[in-house]
């Protein structure tokens, strides 16, 4: 179900290939749309609860049905998202205006373009591109540019610090994450998303799934690498710098409120989703069941390549709550002196290994 | 680039304002403006009777308010020569004590605050809302006690107060291996803390620095222990130093581990404490009239922050005629633009945090 077949159906009716293809992006774009709310609301919640259990609170209360008068509080998020819908969106009178504006929305097409690509199902997948690993970390670079306009555009000086941490770190993060998805490509030679999941069919050694992460030692130690850079990517603590609520207030999105504030909030999380969908598809099998041979239909797909995606996020969670900040130059240190080299060894540990054992 | 933090920021710990030159994220000069939380203490002291100044302590180390408290009445008792009988003495230990941890719980999750780390902040509290809770049992205020009086204090323990304290002792001192092993050993805050804003032995005596800022440089000066006041000389314990476990001597992780093991050592001293603490009235010694003689006396108490000392001076009348209090925090602050410039932004903070300060205390 890509986007292609809805232009083949459209086209059927409609001569004007414009208008079909237009008409086909829009119908494929809604879901998509859809589902990066929905991500971002349900995250917020599960977020704000996973956190109350860690730190030993009970977490947002009151809001929607329960047990008892609202117990678990699951309309919280709605309640905030209404709450910064009908908030004064204030723009400050020296900020640069046009940019301060258009800021939001490049970050919010570079969480939006990445979703486009993600295989959720042998069947459901909106794009199936022949570079697909390759199109989701470009688009997923877009949000930098966005980062450092909003930083720039705000006239202040928390939010200039901010953006340009956040640009030096992605654009550091984003080499050790691409060296590191080598391995799989080199693995399964090829960068479409459906033919790197195919090939991860079947089993090793009888019990394991036959993923990418279990096939090598270098493999194994890619994914790591791969995950954490993804963390660092998202500017999630212990990466989150550029936001660093003790140091720079609110980092590049001080001066912003409202519902621009709520689009960055959204971004996040979708690009969450991106980049835990790109480590599934990767190196955990995608749409592939954990138990080879069980459970593969495309439906049994779709929910073990979210299972995947929400464990994956929950991680972060996990992450974020237990973690300290780390500093800016060891944030460089840890990208530039151990995970690039390592990355580099890795490449060439599996093109060895590929050599000799197959 | 002149970066303001504060007044109005996350971790500047209350209403103070730096203002940081820096070049790029290297902090080169940092100039701290106070003034912001400044009531006018001294001043309002000379205007009050003795026993009114008592709740003013409270309000300027609003974290430590038993041992602002402390500090006030030992000076005033030794103005007047007052002999307190020994429950009082005792109570007032186990409630120093008890604040010295409480106030330490804060220092310490703020701390990790500082750092980045949420969840330990919340252990800590939570566990000091037990100690508060204790507080609340025996003198009806959470923050501002207004307990210790001059020759007494305000109210007599509950019946079953050591039976809660020792439940609550059991349940707490197996917490602080939960603290460690969540935020001590963690290797980000190792790296974070270690090594960062060093205060060499020598330039924390010349700035004044006391407390465990002091004793986090490796200097073993403790008032407790040196120029012991009220009963401290009948207590065992041992006053923690720097050693430079993970990083130089005097680093910001040394300040933190001294906090950490003062807890116990606080903890060993309320066992203590409970355990000989005497029956008796505390009111019998409480002076009816306070008028102390002409004179003057300076005292200093070892509060968490540090060497709290107040000079008290008594024209025979029912106020005093002027109250000064020297606030180890101050003096705290005053040695961060020497130890921070040079590091970045984030270290500043670091730093500051380290250094534990108040700003209820500083500006008075």
């Amino acid at each position: 179900m890509t986007v292609d077949f809805l232009i083949d159906l459209f086209s059927k009716f409609i001569d004007v290939p414009v208008v079909a293809f237009l008409l086909a992006v829009t119908i494929a774009g809604i879901p998509l749309f859809v589902l990066m709310a929905l991500n971002a609301t349900v995250a917020v919640y599960v977020e704000r609860k996973v956190s109350a259990f860690m730190m030993d609170r009970i977490g947002p209360m009151g809001q929607g049905p329960g047990l008892h008068a609202g117990k678990w509080g699951v309309l919280q998020t709605i309640a905030d998202a209404l709450k910064l819908l009908i908030k004064e969106d204030t723009v400050p009178a020296s900020a640069d205006k046009l940019l301060f504006k258009m800021a939001p929305f490049i970050i919010f097409i570079g969480a939006f373009l990445g979703i486009a690509a993600l295989p959720f199902s042998s069947v459901i997948q909106v794009v199936d591109f022949n570079v697909g690993v390759f199109y989701i970390i470009a688009v997923a670079s877009v949000g930098v540019i966005g980062i450092v306009m909003a930083g720039w555009a705000s006239n202040n000086k928390w939010s200039l610090y901010g953006a340009m941490r956040s640009a030096a770190q992605i654009i550091s993060y984003e080499i050790p994450a691409g060296l590191s998805i080598i391995v799989p490509i080199m693995m399964a030679g090829t960068m479409n998303l459906q033919s790197l999941i195919e090939f991860q069919t079947g089993s090793v050694w009888g019990i394991l799934p036959n993923w990418i992460i279990f096939n090598n030692p270098f493999s194994f130690l890619a994914f790591f690498i791969f995950f954490i850079s993804a963390v660092a990517e998202t500017n999630r603590t212990p990466f989150d710098i550029p936001e660093a609520e003790s140091e720079l207030v609110a980092g590049w999105m001080t001066e912003y409120s409202g519902f621009r504030w709520a689009v960055f909030f959204l971004s996040e999380y979708a690009n969450m989703f991106v980049v835990s969908g790109l480590a599934a598809t990767a190196f955990l099998g995608g749409w592939q069941s954990p138990i080879p041979g069980l459970f593969n239909s495309p439906l049994w797909g779709l929910f073990w390549f979210l299972g995947k995606i929400i464990f994956l996020i929950f991680v972060m969670m996990w992450f974020r709550w237990t973690f300290p900040r780390l500093r800016v130059d060891q944030l460089m240190h840890v990208c530039w002196k151990v995970f690039i080299p390592i990355a580099m060894l890795n490449i060439f540990g599996v093109g060895i290994w590929k050599l000799i054992i197959g | 680039m002149v970066l303001n933090i504060g007044p109005q920021h996350p971790s500047t710990h209350g209403v103070l304002r730096l203002e940081v030159m820096t070049d790029g994220e290297i902090v080169s000069k940092i100039t701290p403006h106070l003034g912001y939380l400044h009531r006018c203490f001294e001043k309002h002291a000379e205007n009050v009777t003795y026993e009114q100044v008592i709740p003013f302590t409270d309000r300027c180390d609003y974290l430590a308010s038993m041992n602002s408290n402390f500090g006030y009445v030992v000076a005033m008792e030794d103005l007047m020569e007052i002999e307190v009988s020994e429950r009082v003495q005792y109570i007032r230990v186990i409630m120093a004590e008890l604040n010295r941890i409480a106030s330490h719980l804060l220092a310490l999750g703020v701390y990790g605050l500082d750092i980045g780390a949420f969840t330990p902040f919340l252990y800590m509290l939570r566990d000091r809302e037990r100690i508060l809770d204790m507080f609340e049992y025996t003198c009806g205020a959470r923050l501002l006690y207004n307990y210790m009086w001059i020759g007494g204090v305000s109210h007599d323990l509950p019946k079953d107060f050591e039976k809660i304290c020792f439940e609550f002792l059991d349940y707490f001192e197996p917490q602080i291996e939960e603290y460690n092993n969540l935020l001590t050993y963690n290797k980000i805050f190792i790296e974070r803390t270690a090594d960062v804003g060093v205060i060499p032995a020598d330039i924390a005596i010349s700035y004044g620095v006391s407390g465990p800022n002091l004793r986090g440089s490796g200097v073993n000066w403790d008032v407790r222990k040196d120029e012991p006041y009220s009963i401290y000389d009948r207590f065992e314990f041992d006053i923690p130093t720097g050693t430079g476990e993970f990083g130089t001597l005097g680093d910001c992780f040394d300040r933190y581990w001294v906090r950490m093991l003062e807890i116990s050592q606080s903890a060993k001293i309320i066992r203590q404490a409970l355990k000989d603490l005497p029956g008796g009235d505390v009111f019998e010694t409480m002076p009816k009239k306070i008028r102390p003689p002409k004179g003057s006396i300076y005292r200093r108490t070892e509060s968490p922050r540090g060497d709290l000392g107040y000079y008290i001076m008594s024209d025979g009348t029912p106020s005093p005629s002027r109250v000064k209090m020297r606030s180890p925090a101050f003096t705290a602050l005053s040695c961060l633009d020497e130890v921070s410039s040079g590091w970045m932004i984030s270290d500043v903070l670091a730093i500051l945090g380290s250094l534990d300060i108040v700003l209820g205390e500083i500006d008075r």
